[in-house]
């Protein structure tokens, strides 16, 4: 029997690789990956610095070591150039591989903002264990970081940065960090918090050029302000993985289109984590992925389950403001009520008197569990 | 009194400190902890920490 292939090594692939495993030994297993195939933490990428971390030391566990505990082929190195859904073939850099199923867990590729400037090929971004290798090595010496992007990574590469004895700048358009993600006054209380630990904002305004100056750079602003750093790095956002899916004919919007079965429009090709779009969302988050893992598991063994999200909290990982945040749902009528104290706020979301969202930060962060039990049993 | 680590962020449950803040009291094993207790900081399922020496 040809293997079930899987494609992608990060966190949604070997998630669930070892979720299908628990249910099903006996099926052949195929891992194919662009990279080593090693097993890391993916949420450390972003605070990995101030602990000292070396991009080695945050392999957990080696591809050959996954492979054998999974009883699969691990084939790394190995970029899937092509799909053909029809002949359910795949064309790596080393070689075809046949598969009975396929699962697609690409992850999502960092967004590039239009930059002009000699420097602008050098902008730093991180998503995957050999970026952060890059980044790593060209931090070496870098006193002073700037950063394009004052959302969710932005703000924890910042942090993480300020942590590990480097000065911090953070550009971006929106009035405060966290813009799309919580209402203003948690963002003011997060720029407060991450501003008196060193962060400078440059918000109001976005990084048009960046040109090489001595060893470093200068960032040219579309205010008509300069920021000279060391280092630049981008954070503005990631985007689904789906050039392969849509040159394999497969139905792409935003992501990767899967039904609540994970199920592309292609037979017995299936996705999930940062390259899909389920359910019309694209959530680029960890717990998500883990859903999507349990859920497709059970489906690739032969089981009705169906996607159906919990309460997912969003964590920012900010140790100098932490931040969580549900975010109600696009559409969702009710007004914040906020609670500013000095240590923190706690913003609920109500519509007639029902909890539909919340934000908190800072110490207020202690009533997450509270809250995310009133919103489990909240109707929807 | 052991620690727990998730695989996935790294987060560390210690048994000898609880998570009061989580309803969890200082000295809470880990078996006695909820099955459909999750990783606060990223949601993994209670089944995929690891013990570890700290």
């Amino acid at each position: 029997m040809e293997p079930l292939v899987i494609v992608g090594t990060g966190l949604a692939g070997y998630t669930l690789a070892r979720a299908f495993r628990k249910l099903d030994r006996a099926t052949p297993l195929a891992l194919v990956t662009a990279d080593d195939g090693h097993f890391y933490s993916k949420p450390m990428l972003s605070n990995a610095l101030a602990r000292g971390k070396a991009p080695a030391e945050l392999v957990t566990t080696p591809g050959e070591r996954m492979a054998a505990e999974l009883d699969a082929t691990l084939v790394a190195r190995a970029p899937v150039e092509a799909i053909d859904t029809a002949a359910r073939r795949l064309r790596t850099a080393r070689g075809e591989i046949a598969y009975s199923r396929l699962v697609l867990a690409l992850g999502a590729r960092p967004i590039r903002p239009p930059l002009a400037g000699d420097g602008a090929g050098e902008v730093l971004t991180v998503n995957s264990l050999d970026d952060y290798a890059r980044y790593h090595a060209v931090l070496r010496g870098a006193g002073h970081v700037a950063i394009i992007g004052p959302g969710l990574i932005g703000c924890e590469f910042a942090n993480d940065l300020l942590a590990s004895g480097r000065r911090v700048t953070v550009i971006g358009p929106d009035p405060r960090p966290l813009g799309r993600l919580l209402p203003p006054a948690a963002g003011e209380a997060l720029q407060a918090a991450l501003g008196a630990a060193g962060v400078e904002w440059r918000l109001g305004t976005v990084a048009e050029r960046v040109e090489r100056e001595g060893a470093g750079y200068r960032v040219g602003l579309a205010d008509g302000g300069t920021i000279t750093a060391d280092r630049v790095l981008s954070a503005v956002g990631l985007q689904p993985e789906t050039d392969l899916a849509r040159a394999a004919g497969l139905a792409v919007n935003r992501g990767i289109r899967v039904d609540a079965a994970l199920r592309t429009s292609a037979p017995d090709v299936y996705a999930l984590g940062d390259c899909v779009e389920a359910d019309d969302q694209v959530l680029p988050y960890v717990q998500p992925l883990m859903e999507q893992a349990k859920v497709l598991a059970a489906v690739l063994n032969g089981g009705t389950e169906r996607l159906a999200y919990p309460v997912m909290p969003v964590v920012v990982k900010t140790p100098a403001h932490p931040v969580v945040v549900v975010p109600p749902a696009p559409g969702r009528a009710g007004t914040w009520s906020v609670e500013a104290g000095p240590d923190g706020v706690r913003a609920e979301f109500r519509g007639e008197g029902v909890l539909a969202g919340f934000a908190l930060t800072g110490a207020a962060t202690a009533a997450r569990q509270s809250l995310v039990k009133e919103l489990a049993a909240a109707p929807a | 009194m052991k620690s727990w680590q998730c695989i996935v962020c790294g987060f560390i449950y210690n048994e000898a400190e609880g998570m009061p803040e989580e309803g969890i009291s200082a000295g809470t094993r880990w078996e006695d902890i909820p099955e459909d207790w999750a990783c606060p900081d990223c949601g993994v399922a209670k089944a995929d920490f690891e013990m570890v020496e700290i």
